[in-house]
């Protein structure tokens, strides 16, 4: 939307990132289209970060409407007692963003996530998607890769004080500086569906636990047919028996997916909000960087976790 | 909140020690600062419902904070950070309390007690200075502090409680970077050199007080002119002396009269490469100079704009990018276009001037100068956007950085507020993996049992009792190391110096007098084997300094002429010698700027080319192996549970 140099007014907006990414990097922000589905705390970190850092549109889909609840996680929608006027999440959101940036094109489209064909993703570069269920996360990731252009697919997810990022960047090559030479890299990512159909055994020993019980807990999601994220502590007995189905099938020892860390991922349908800020802003980094092909992009899953502080890449592919 | 969902929440408060239901939104909290952090924070901890958050911030809002202080807006420029955040986050979470405080948070007002009124406090500051005065406030009132810090892609949260861990002084702080005064004056090998020369020197001989000692060199006769009547101070503007004519005199006795000078010394240049002079023939014709007078006109033209701080240089000569490099023609025109303008448009400042990265005008002047100077030295020359950058100390930053390292503080804060201190962790926030982690928590570490600040440790300092003045170890030691406000000096019982707005005018008159006189000529003489005390009332820090005499300073080496030990800071970045590594301590001969970052991640070589050049634009962080590091880091080697590990100092942090 921009031409090929950044305009004055926006050299003075964005001069302290410039600093960091350089203008190359920014002109390419500036051009670039984004789209995300799923709009609750974690996803509206993202939406933030990734307008402050100036990217040429932003699409948001979520037609659910305002309820107390996502007006208490929510810092884009301001308090109202009529619960927003009836609009839905996406158009208020929207309201909101578009003052945090006018350079920034946002917009709303309207539509169940799985409704959107291939096509339809075709005008964007980076497809986010967050709160939702196993099998629109596989299908939104499958028509993402269908696609002649790449276009970067990320999912992101916080279950109360724990959350998990996976990133789908297709074929993506990118240059690095190694020494004084600048060398090419690539990088070949699997699917979602790939990733997590790789057996539990044949995974490194060291995986994060918080691997196999986002997978256990998604997993119930998908049988009890559960809005995403709907779970509470009364589940924690289902959940715990899908968890040793699982971890016997995968000739996995149950240990590896504590009690503890299961019962803290059902206990709330609630997303903690430091937790929110911190996934918000990996991702934000990531996508800038795979926009920008500035720096190495993260392969290809992450995960927080606020009681122990630990931020951790896993590679779950196969080699 | 119904009860199905509180019992829930007990239930959880037994599985996490994060419930969002717990006593800790009863907690009362400060933050200080309403930055890049800050705007984060207070949204944070909005939502994760803490009910009454104080803020201070002495700030108002710029145009280039709106790229990450998400609270601000275009309509809101030049109004308070903490009174504006307030209201934002009172939009979306009107219940809860806020109280803000347009003030610097070294004021008297805020002193131990409205510390104590406190659980937690939370720093999201820019500085070194005001980092340590909340450091020792919180030490004084006894609360726990979470200290906090970004640059670029890189963050770290520190939690720092009396007794229990290390205070923010327990380690050494990188110091603002300085250089020795004659590469500045005479043999500048960098971009950065040039730039201090034209913002410390040039800039502030010509624009600001006149009085101000300053190593420039002013005299038109230093080489071998015997004439008399050539030793006054080319600087002085001549009676009736045209602008244009004033500006010519100026440029050709600084980028030409000074470096011939300098070149007649043949020692100095034979293993450097010998500068060119250059005069204002050199750089144009007399057409291409009249070209340029047509600024004047044109700026005469324009009375419109009242504005004055919009006056600038590039405008009317037509430069529009700031991130193209200027000739040393161009350099040139700007050079006398914006001390036109100076002299024109903004006559009343002139004389009270001090740099100001924002003062649109001053970094074009200082820009054009240090160009040419560059180009004087063979020094690559360099765009507006980045001498600005070095000039103004601009520390990188991005949004979500700063995102993350928020929600790190207000984990940290409620773990502090839970009497969960054992579960408290520094994290580090890194740009390249180290073990597999982005976000990396560290256990903290034990108070510095040698630290001046949380342990009572004397320092020692070497002076020389018969040269130096009570001045120089107030200026010096007192402000500048020890980083105290109001500091007051006694010897035995003898009070030597004292800083207070209650203090009566003969008491002031003694104090001024006494700065003036060598130590061991003081009414209660400093020498040798003297124990001088030094404390801040307001800080509640109090430190003994045993004095040991000695004859001889090296000039480069301890450019100071005294020397202070037992105290953390580190030598300023000695290793750091590379330019982009400049860049961030850059210009820093004034500045107050710098915060530390210990990033820690893994020895392995190819994480480290990677880090480099990932963030090629800000400071490639300085290494060192653990095991070169004083003993202090080796102890704390030992409980990161890696052998492998360096230890990565950051010249600065960021504004966040
Ligand atoms: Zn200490």
């Amino acid at each position: 939307m921009n031409g090929e140099e950044l305009t004055e007014q926006e050299t003075a907006l964005y001069d302290r990132q410039i600093r960091v990414w350089g203008v190359d990097a920014q002109r390419r922000l500036s051009k670039s289209h984004i789209f995300v589905s799923g709009l609750k705390g974690t996803a509206v970190e993202f939406c933030k970060n990734i307008v402050l850092a100036g990217v040429g549109s932003l699409t948001l889909n979520d037609d659910n409407p305002v309820t107390e609840e996502a007006l208490a996680a929510n810092f884009l929608i301001p308090f109202d007692e009529n619960m927003g006027g009836g609009g839905s999440i996406a158009e208020l959101c929207c309201d909101s963003l578009k003052d945090f940036n006018p350079m920034v094109h946002v917009s709303v489209e309207k539509g169940d996530l799985s409704s959107f064909d291939v096509d339809f993703f075709e005008k964007f570069d980076v497809v986010v998607i967050s709160c939702c269920l196993l099998a629109a996360k596989k299908s939104v990731n499958e028509k993402c890769r269908k696609l002649s252009k790449r276009v970067a697919f990320y999912s992101v997810d916080c279950r109360y004080s724990c959350g998990e990022i996976f990133v789908d960047l297709h074929k993506y090559s990118y240059m690095k500086k190694k020494a004084d030479e600048t060398v090419e890299c690539q990088l070949q990512y699997p699917s979602f569906e790939e990733a997590i159909a790789i057996p539990w055994r044949s995974l490194p020993k060291r995986v994060s636990k918080l691997y196999f019980a986002m997978r256990v807990v998604e997993r119930f999601e998908e049988v009890e047919r559960r809005k995403p994220g709907e779970t509470s502590v009364d589940d924690l007995t289902n959940v715990l028996k899908l968890r040793n189905e699982l971890c016997l099938a995968h000739s996995l020892n149950e240990s590896q997916i504590p009690d503890s860390l299961l019962e803290r991922l059902v206990v709330s349908p609630k997303e903690f909000p430091p937790v929110s800020a911190v996934l918000g802003g990996i991702l934000g980094q990531e996508v800038i960087k795979a926009i920008s092909g500035k720096g190495d992009p993260l392969k290809n899953f992450f995960f927080f976790d606020a009681v122990d502080g630990k931020g951790v890449i896993e590679d779950i592919s196969t080699p | 909140m119904a009860s199905g969902q509180e019992s829930s929440a007990i239930k959880a408060c037994n599985l996490t020690i994060l419930c969002i239901y717990c006593k800790y939104s009863g907690a009362k909290v400060l933050m200080v600062g309403a930055g890049g952090i800050g705007c984060e924070l207070l949204k944070t901890l909005a939502l994760s419902g803490f009910q009454d958050i104080h803020i201070i911030d002495m700030d108002t809002i710029e145009v280039s904070n709106l790229n990450r202080q998400f609270l601000f807006r275009q309509s809101h420029v030049g109004q308070s950070k903490a009174k504006v955040a307030r209201d934002a986050v009172l939009r979306f979470r009107p219940q809860i309390s806020i109280t803000p405080y347009h003030a610097n948070v070294k004021d008297p007002d805020f002193n131990v007690d409205f510390f104590k009124q406190f659980n937690v406090i939370l720093n999201g500051l820019d500085n070194l200075d005001a980092r340590r005065h909340v450091n020792r406030l919180c030490l004084a009132a006894g609360v726990p502090l979470v200290e906090s810090g970004t640059t670029g892609f890189l963050g770290q949260v520190t939690v720092h409680i009396k007794g229990q861990t290390e205070c923010y002084e327990c380690q050494p702080k990188p110091a603002p970077k300085t250089y020795p005064v004659c590469t500045i004056t005479s043999t500048p090998s960098k971009f950065v050199h040039c730039i201090v020369w034209a913002k410390d020197l040039l800039f502030a001989k010509l624009f600001g007080d006149k009085n101000q000692d300053n190593d420039l060199n002013v005299r038109s006769n230093d080489t071998a002119s015997s004439s008399s009547d050539h030793s006054e101070d080319v600087f002085e503007r001549k009676k009736d002396e045209d602008i244009e004519q004033y500006g010519k005199r100026i440029f050709n006795h600084v980028f030409g009269h000074n470096i011939e000078s300098a070149l007649s010394n043949e020692e100095t240049w034979k293993n450097r490469n010998k500068p060119r002079p250059i005069y204002v023939k050199d750089v144009f014709s007399d057409e291409t100079f009249q070209q340029n007078g047509n600024v004047d006109k044109m700026a005469e033209t324009d009375n419109n704009n009242n504005n004055l701080s919009n006056v600038s240089a590039m405008t009317y000569l037509g430069l529009k990018n700031p991130q193209e490099i200027w000739s040393l023609l161009e350099s040139s025109r700007v050079f006398f276009a914006a001390l036109k303008l100076f002299f024109s448009k903004r006559q009343k400042e002139v004389g009270n001037l001090s740099f100001d990265k924002d003062d649109h005008l001053a970094v074009e002047f200082v820009t054009a100068a240090a160009n040419i100077r560059a180009a004087s030295f063979g020094i690559p020359l360099h765009s507006l956007f980045e001498a600005k950058g070095i000039a103004g100390n601009i520390v990188h930053a991005v949004a979500t950085t700063n995102a993350i390292i928020a929600g790190l503080i207000v984990i940290e804060a409620i773990k502090v507020l839970r009497n969960d201190a054992n579960n408290c962790r520094m994290t580090y926030c890194l740009e390249h993996p180290a073990r597999k982690m982005l976000l990396m928590p560290v256990e903290p570490f034990e108070p510095n049992k040698s630290c001046y600040v949380c342990s009572e440790t004397p320092l020692l300092l070497e002076v020389n009792t018969q040269r130096a003045k009570l001045r120089d170890v107030v200026e010096k030691v007192v402000i500048s190391k020890l980083g105290m406000n109001l500091p007051l000096i006694t010897h035995g019982s003898s009070l030597l110096y004292e800083v207070g707005d209650d203090l009566d005018q003969d008491m002031v008159a003694n104090y001024e007098a006494n700065l003036e006189k060598v130590l061991s000529e003081l009414p209660y003489a400093i020498t040798g084997g003297t124990v001088i005390t030094v404390e801040d009332l307001q800080q509640e820090l109090v430190c003994n300094i045993n004095i040991k005499h000695r004859e001889e300073f090296d000039e480069e080496k301890e450019p100071d002429g005294m020397v202070l030990h037992g105290w953390t800071q580190q030598a300023p970045a000695a290793e750091n010698k590379d330019t982009t590594a400049a860049t961030n301590g850059g210009g820093a001969t004034t500045s107050t700027t710098s915060k530390s970052a210990p990033n820690i991640s893994e020895e392995d070589d190819d994480d480290l080319t990677i880090l480099e050049a990932g963030i090629e634009t800000i400071s490639p962080s300085k290494k060192r192996k653990l095991s070169d590091l004083s003993n202090p880091e080796e102890k704390r080697a030992k409980k990161i549970p890696n052998d492998d590990i360096i230890l990565m100092l950051d010249d600065d942090i960021s504004k966040q």
